[in-house]
């Protein structure tokens, strides 16, 4: 566990970067620091391992004071992720992630095999051991960056903006691998972001940091967006704050049988009367294909044609991926899965609405919501007995 | 060309006192220069001082350094200890100013990532900063080198030998033979050494001839 307690930090020439900031950041948790620039956060990051020293206040870590560490032993033993990587350009891939241990004096070769090990578990081919940083992409070279902070396998990370160098798509890609990883791992993890989506998506929880240093709110991320502290929380926490919410809230929405065709060898076997301008279409064990309009289906030969695109849902999902199934659906049906992926049902935007809205209500007023499966498109209100 | 052919033996020795008048401040002054710009660069205040001095100290002309030197150093003034150090001084005055801008030149994203994993200031210094400076420090070292090549000519007016006795020798016994073998002598030696510092940079510098250009 880390403590900053009451820290202040002035800057010769009189900003001040941290203003009395208490935080704890529990461990095997991700905390995040997410705030607008300048707010602070690389200061509060580089306090921990001393890089530099606050003017007044205490940080701990295992009820450790840093203040009375060795400076570099203490960063030895804490694994910090520099903002674009920060790789040596000078040392090939493989030996920039063996450099703590080297630093540490372990031996060459296991120290060359156990990079070789982390970078395939970053999800970098460890053929590029042997490149030069420069000879990677901005993706790769952060990969290898997180591969090096946790070399010695420390059991504290400090990122800074760890992912920033990136398109979106290969963000989202680097997020989800991290949260995987820190599955498996269980590090105690604090990460500097100003993209407070991705603060969301990591954090077990969030520290939202004004400008000046004065710390706004620590909440959860649920927490955060459903009951924002005060206006500066609620605006740098932008647009679709409701809307965002609802990726938390796991609830079941009334589920509805949909009647399918199935593709087998490139042809649609017994295209079905249907009377809906849309049909869904699965394989033969049940997994959704996508959805072909109706008086088309005879022409359909490959899963290709069909429009799929962000209309599924697990059925243990969030209101937010069942909404959006059904709201993306070119039928207005979200298609809804199961842990294999196979079709469980569709639901109905206005169905999840409604879930939505008895959620809000205090507890006891409270109905189950309705177990689908069966019935057809009858217009069932979970709220119906009233 | 009968001059030279003649003298190959006189030509071949003071080559090699040459290189040695030349070659050996240049390695001193290398080391040197490491020091102070280190230092210079870490001591905000020192920076100035040690910038400013070593560019006064090479605008001394080198005969005047040559005939101070035995006064300073109580050696002989036929001494080539007295050249060697005033070399020396020279090739420190031209690179302490390198080694400071090899050492800014360092990204800082390398030198943060450095200290944040835990390197100290003197394992930084070798590990990271050091290496990446080495292009700019090559760079200095090449003019350097060539510098110090033509200077140490100047050394034949206070008696000590290397190739510049062709070009005093030559002028005033005026043998054309001699004063090309000087002129030829000195400018293929600066070529050398230039080429030896390209080769020893292009070997302490892998990471920038992978023949691939930056992808990132
Ligand atoms: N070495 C320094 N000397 C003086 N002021 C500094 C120094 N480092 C940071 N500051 C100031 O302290 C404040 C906080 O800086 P910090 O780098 O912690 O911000 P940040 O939240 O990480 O911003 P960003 O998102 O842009 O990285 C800024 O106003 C900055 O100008
Ligand atoms: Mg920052």
């Amino acid at each position: 566990m880390i403590r900053l307690d009451r820290v202040t930090k002035q800057f010769p020439g009189g900003t001040t970067a941290v203003d009395d900031l208490s935080l704890t950041a529990p461990t095997g948790k991700i905390t995040v620091l997410v705030g607008p620039s300048g707010c602070g956060k690389t200061t509060t990051l580089r306090m921990i391992n001393r890089m530099i020293e606050p003017t007044s206040g205490t940080i701990t870590i295992d009820d450790q004071d840093v203040s009375a560490l060795d400076a570099a032993e203490l960063r030895r033993g804490i694994g910090y992720v520099i903002q674009h990587g920060g790789l040596f350009p000078h040392r090939t891939v493989e030996r920039n992630v063996a450099s703590v241990p080297l630093l540490l004096g372990h031996d060459k070769k296991k120290s060359i095999a156990r990079a070789r090990e982390l970078l395939e578990l970053v999800g970098i081919d460890p053929g590029l051991g042997r490149r030069y940083p420069s000879q990677l992409s901005g993706g790769q070279q952060q990969r290898v960056g997180v591969a090096r902070a946790l070399a010695a396998d420390p059991p504290v990370m400090l990122m800074d903006e760890p992912f920033s160098a990136v398109d979106p798509v290969v963000r989202e890609q680097l997020q989800d691998e991290f949260l995987r990883l820190q599955g498996e791992l269980g590090k105690t993890i604090v990460l500097v972001t100003h993209d407070i989506d991705e603060a969301i998506k990591l954090g077990d929880h969030i520290a939202v940091l004004a400008v000046g240093g004065r710390l706004a709110q620590v909440a959860s991320p649920h927490q955060l967006l459903t009951h924002p502290a005060d206006t500066f929380v609620a605006d740098f926490l932008g647009k679709d704050r409701g809307y965002r919410a609802l990726g938390f809230d796991g609830a079941e929405v009334p589920l509805h049988h949909e009647s399918t065709v199935v593709l087998r060898d490139g042809a649609i076997t017994d295209p079905a009367p249907h009377d809906d301008p849309w049909t869904l279409v699965v394989d033969e064990s049940g997994h959704p294909l996508g959805w072909a309009s109706t008086d088309r289906l005879g022409q359909i030969t490959a899963s290709d044609e069909l429009a799929l695109g962000g209309t599924l849902a697990r059925r243990d999902g969030s209101l937010r991926s069942a909404l959006d199934a059904a709201l993306s659906s070119p039928s207005r049906r979200g298609v809804v899965v199961d842990d294999s992926g196979t079709l469980v049902g569709t639901c109905r935007a206005h169905q999840v609405l409604s879930v939505i809205e008895e959620q809000e209500r205090p507890e006891e007023e409270r109905v189950p919501a309705h177990e689908g499966g069966e019935g057809g498109d009858d217009g069932l209100d979970p709220r119906a007995p009233r | 060309m009968d001059w030279i052919l003649a003298h190959l033996d006189d030509i071949g020795r003071l080559t090699a006192r040459h290189v040695v008048l030349a070659g050996v401040p240049l390695v001193l002054g290398l080391v040197i220069s490491l020091g102070l710009g280190w230092v210079a660069h870490r001591v905000r205040g020192l920076r100035g001082i040690a910038l400013t001095g070593s560019g006064l100290l090479y605008t001394i002309p080198s005969l005047a350094l040559f005939v101070l030197m035995p006064l300073v150093l109580g050696t002989s003034i036929l001494s080539p200890i007295n050249v060697i150090v005033a070399m020396t001084l020279y090739t420190v005055a031209l690179l302490v100013r390198t080694v400071v801008d090899g050492l800014d030149s360092v990204p800082p994203a390398a030198r943060q990532a450095a200290t944040a994993i835990g390197y100290g200031p003197a394992r930084r210094f070798v590990g990271v900063e050091l290496p990446l400076a080495v292009p700019v420090i090559a760079a200095g070292l090449r003019v350097a080198s060539v510098s110090n090549v033509s200077i140490v000519s100047v050394a034949s007016l206070v008696g000590v030998s290397q190739l510049g006795d062709l070009l005093v020798d030559g002028f005033n016994r005026a043998i054309g033979g001699e004063l090309l073998a000087g002129t030829l002598g000195c400018i293929v030696l600066a070529l050398v050494f230039d080429a030896l510092i390209r080769l020893g940079e292009r070997l302490l510098t892998p990471w920038l001839h992978t023949g691939r250009e930056a992808s990132a």
